[in-house]
């Protein structure tokens, strides 16, 4: 049973990540093409924990951290320098 | 009772999946970025939600032992996804300078954040925040 929900929530994730694409490509403002980046960073992480589920290891969870923490840094980073012109003052 | 916690588990995933999906959908369907706002910041999150109480469940079931390392990616995401949020929309604020007439009052005698001048200090002088040669000024609508 879980097999079957685990090939679900793939493919429900994988078509969320098209959705995000879409707007990344299309979003007229920058601030659109930014969140998309953000929404795609997370909707990254749930793949990421259903393929360690798949696999059965802990592994990938270091890596979904680190993905996190990646995605918040540069989303925070992009945004203050939309802001401000610069990053570090 | 494994029946049970498997079916828990498959229900979570796939209800995970649902959330994730429809705050994607949200975000490439909706019409402008402030309702687009909504989607990613509150439905993936719940998605990511049900994802990480899933896997700690499975791997609670199926080695017998609790991992807390779900507990950590959830506490950092949800600890970000508001400051993300808000910072997308000051950003979004701040490159549409038209939106100011819009806005509501904000009842004090500051005005938003996003658009005032840097904050007066004791000395009657703005606090250098950031320096003032900078091109386009702090107000400016910068390409």
């Amino acid at each position: 049973m879980i097999d079957i929900a685990l090939v679900i929530g793939f493919s429900c994730f994988a078509a969320a990540l098209v959705l995000n694409l879409y707007r990344l490509t299309v979003g007229p403002s920058i601030a659109d093409r930014v969140l998309a980046l953000d929404t795609m960073v997370i909707n990254g992480i749930a793949l990421l924990i259903l393929y360690g589920m798949y696999e059965g290891t802990a592994v990938y969870f270091e890596a979904s951290l680190l993905f996190a923490m990646v995605g918040f840094i540069s989303t925070v980073a992009y945004c203050k320098f939309i802001l401000r012109g610069d990053i570090i003052e | 009772m494994d029946l049970l916690i498997e079916g828990l588990i498959a229900f979570l995933i796939v209800g995970a999946g649902f959330f994730g999906i429809v705050g994607s959908f949200g975000l490439a369907k909706l019409p402008d970025l402030m309702t687009r706002l909504h989607g990613p910041t509150k439905a993936t999150t719940l998605g990511i939600g049900g994802v990480l109480i899933a896997s700690m469940l499975f791997f609670l079931w199926e080695r017998g032992h609790f991992s807390w390392h779900e507990l950590l990616i959830t506490l950092f995401l949800f600890l970000t996804a508001p400051i993300t949020a808000n910072f997308i929309a000051k950003s979004f604020l701040h490159r549409r300078m038209s939106r100011r007439t819009e806005l509501p009052p904000t009842g004090s005698s500051k005005g938003w954040a996003t658009f005032d001048g840097p904050p007066i200090g004791a000395d009657g002088e703005p606090m250098a925040i950031a320096p003032a040669d900078r091109p386009g000024g702090r107000d400016g609508e910068r390409g």
